[in-house]
């Protein structure tokens, strides 16, 4: 592979621009194949290589573990469907919307984004006021509350905007319960009324179930990325490319996102997705748009700070996408998830109390 | 080229810079070291097997590496990554070698999903297998050694690769691993046998590694189908039994020794029942070789 922008975001390119792989020798492949599993978007690159008819030019060893990843994902889907059921049996008296988030709506309404992706937890919304409810009947259909201490458990409930995870006795899966979308504690404090009266219904099986509405599924997915700290930066990155291309045949769609995240207080983390998922995916966001929305959000200051820290923790967490400074970046990036999150009082008794008592 | 073609220095020079490629089954993997411990049981336990060629895929990069020389003078750990990841904690310095064999175990047992992975040992007669699946501590390990001192072809000790595709047993003829008193009782099989340094106190106990047989070695292309099942249990006090067991107990037992069993479905469930159609099922309780490879011969000539 010859140096340049390909060799720079190697995987982010193939992702979007899949016929290059005709130019990939086999140590490309290899190291497409090892960054892709280390950035778990193995089965994502499996079905855009094959939607584009280059799978078949890999080196057999590639495409088998492109093949089991892609696999695995669809026996991950069957898996969630199983715990949707299971989810709706646990709820069925309660009274008030049940929305899904993340992975769990991306399944349920057989959006693009949902083939070849992992899921390792199952999220969902539920308005605070039968938050209660909602976890004694978990509760009682063996959800446990995972082993958390005291401290955790009340960081969790009193700081966050979800109940400590709840891990299944039997199957092992995790479910988080959130009441809002944003850590009330970061001071954007939208209100969650606003993502129920929008949220849609779905239908057939999973009529019981909401999503959150189109606009909304993208502000929180680039909420949770952009003021996170980048933990599977990439795989979240291409699931809000494959989110926004699929949204965007509503014309409408791009106005739509920006009017709903300016509303909601939410337009930095959504400008920065748009910018990065253009960067790096080239997702067709169009051009006028984008340059009056980060006019107006992106401050000139700080720019070149932020670009070179998401470009850094966007990579792949492998060697051969790393330099010497992304560990450092990977540190920044936790400091700054933790700053945006908490007030500075509240993260000084934070951080010392995980500094100076270990457990209780 | 082979591994024992490389003198020590230059196998170590190797491991220390571009890497040392050697195959494991359904996986190429590149080894690197700074431990000078591996080179030397790399040297001796896989001394037979080939080089991979340069221009072949290298499915995975495993490194087993001393940090830094001021830990290497206070307490000396070694550390395993493979793509990055670190599957395991650090652990002393000695015990290098096994780390890397169950870095190797972990790479395999994780992502080998084109097939069912079953905690099990290997061997092959007559172009057919025999399983000997069983928990740790049940002599699974020691009796697959005998069994391949008796001139068994080893496919595996420790992880059995059924391909979901065909039921076939994908052989990869590591070292077997050897704990406690059962590296001694190997050793005394004879002269023929070679077993690496033991390192004392791992979490599992004094652990050793046999060198696999050369045969082994080179027929790791040879897959086979699998014809018989033994759950074996050794049990210095207990009588001698051998017991038929039925297919849902039998089916319910492989479940617990697969390793993707959870992850693959009803594709693993499919492959255990096809698997449960080619061979039958067999408990043995033994208090001696004397009495297992007998009855396991009986039990062989019976299923083929």
């Amino acid at each position: 592979m010859k140096p340049g922008p390909l060799a720079r975001h190697f995987l982010a390119t193939l992702l979007c621009e899949p016929h290059l792989a005709a130019q990939l020798n086999v140590r490309d492949w290899e190291r497409l194949v090892w960054q892709a599993r280390s950035a778990e978007l193995l089965g994502q690159l499996h079905r855009v290589l094959k939607a584009a008819n280059v799978l078949v030019i890999a080196p057999e060893a590639a495409q088998q573990h492109l093949e089991v990843a892609a696999n695995i994902a669809s026996k991950h889907v069957d898996a969630v469907r199983w715990e949707l059921r299971n989810i709706r049996e646990a709820l069925g008296p309660v009274d008030g919307p049940v929305l899904l988030l993340k992975g769990a709506a991306y399944c349920a309404s057989g959006a693009q984004a949902s083939i070849g992706r992992m899921f390792n937890d199952i999220d969902i919304l539920v308005p605070k006021p039968t938050l209660g409810l909602v976890e004694g009947n978990f509760i009682r259909a063996g959800w446990l509350p995972s082993h958390v201490n005291k401290y955790d458990d009340r960081y969790y409930r009193e700081w966050m905007h979800e109940l400590p995870p709840m891990e299944h006795k039997n199957r092992s899966t995790v479910l988080d319960v959130h009441h809002t979308i944003v850590a009330p504690t970061s001071g954007i404090r939208p209100d969650p009324s606003n993502f129920f009266e929008a949220s849609l219904p779905l239908s057939g099986e999973w009529a019981f179930f909401r999503v959150l509405a189109p606009e909304d599924m993208v502000i929180h997915s680039a909420s949770h990325l952009f003021l996170d700290e980048f933990h599977k930066g990439l795989r979240d990155l291409f699931d809000l490319h494959s989110l926004m291309s699929e949204f965007s045949v509503d014309p409408m769609f791009w106005e739509k996102l920006i009017a709903r995240s300016e509303f909601l207080g939410l337009a930095v983390p959504v400008c920065d997705a748009l910018r990065q998922s253009v960067r790096l995916f080239k997702t067709k966001v169009p051009s006028d748009v984008l340059q009056n929305f980060e006019r107006r959000h992106c401050a000139a200051l700080n720019q070149r700070a932020r670009l070179w820290l998401f470009d850094q923790v966007l990579r792949p967490h492998h060697s051969s996408a790393s330099n010497a400074l992304t560990q450092f970046a990977r540190w920044i990036a936790f400091a700054r998830s933790h700053w945006l999150r908490m007030p500075v009082p509240l993260l000084a008794y934070h951080l010392s109390h995980k500094l100076l008592r270990r457990d209780d | 080229m082979k591994i024992a073609s490389l003198s020590l220095p230059q196998l170590r020079q190797r491991l220390h810079s571009t890497g040392v490629v050697i195959n494991c089954g359904p996986f190429n993997v590149r080894i690197l070291s700074n431990i000078p411990a591996i080179g030397l049981q790399l040297h001796s336990l896989y001394a037979d097997f080939p080089l991979v060629a340069e221009e072949q895929f290298v499915d995975f990069e495993v490194r087993v590496e001393s940090p830094s020389h001021i830990r290497r003078y206070l307490r000396s750990q070694a550390v395993l990554h493979c793509d990055d990841r670190s599957p395991f904690k650090p652990l002393p310095l000695a015990q290098a070698f096994p780390m890397l064999e169950w870095g190797l175990n972990w790479v395999i047992s994780s992502h080998a999903h084109a097939h069912l992975i079953v905690h099990a040992a290997a061997v092959e007669r007559n172009g057919r297998v025999l399983l000997l699946a069983a928990d740790p501590g049940s002599g699974k390990s020691t009796l697959c050694a005998a069994l391949v001192h008796a001139g068994w072809r080893l496919l595996s000790d420790e992880l059995a690769l059924i391909r979901l595709c065909d039921g076939m047993v994908q052989p990869i003829a590591r070292p077997i691993s050897l704990k406690n008193k059962s590296i001694d009782i190997v050793r005394s099989l004879g002269e023929s046998i070679v077993i690496g340094e033991v390192c004392p106190n791992t979490a599992k106990g004094d652990i050793a590694h046999m060198r696999p047989p050369a045969s082994s070695v080179a027929a790791i292309d040879l897959f086979a189908a699998p014809a018989l099942i033994v759950f074996p249990k050794f049990d210095a006090s207990a009588q001698f039994s051998c017991v038929r067991e039925g297919e849902a107990h039998a089916l319910l037992e492989l479940t617990r020794h697969t390793f993707n069993y959870a992850l693959l479905a009803g594709e693993g469930f499919d492959a255990i029942a096809q698997l449960l159609e080619c061979a039958k099922v067999f408990r043995i309780q033994y208090a001696s070789f004397d009495q297992a490879l007998p009855e396991i011969e009986r039990l062989w000539l019976d299923a083929l």
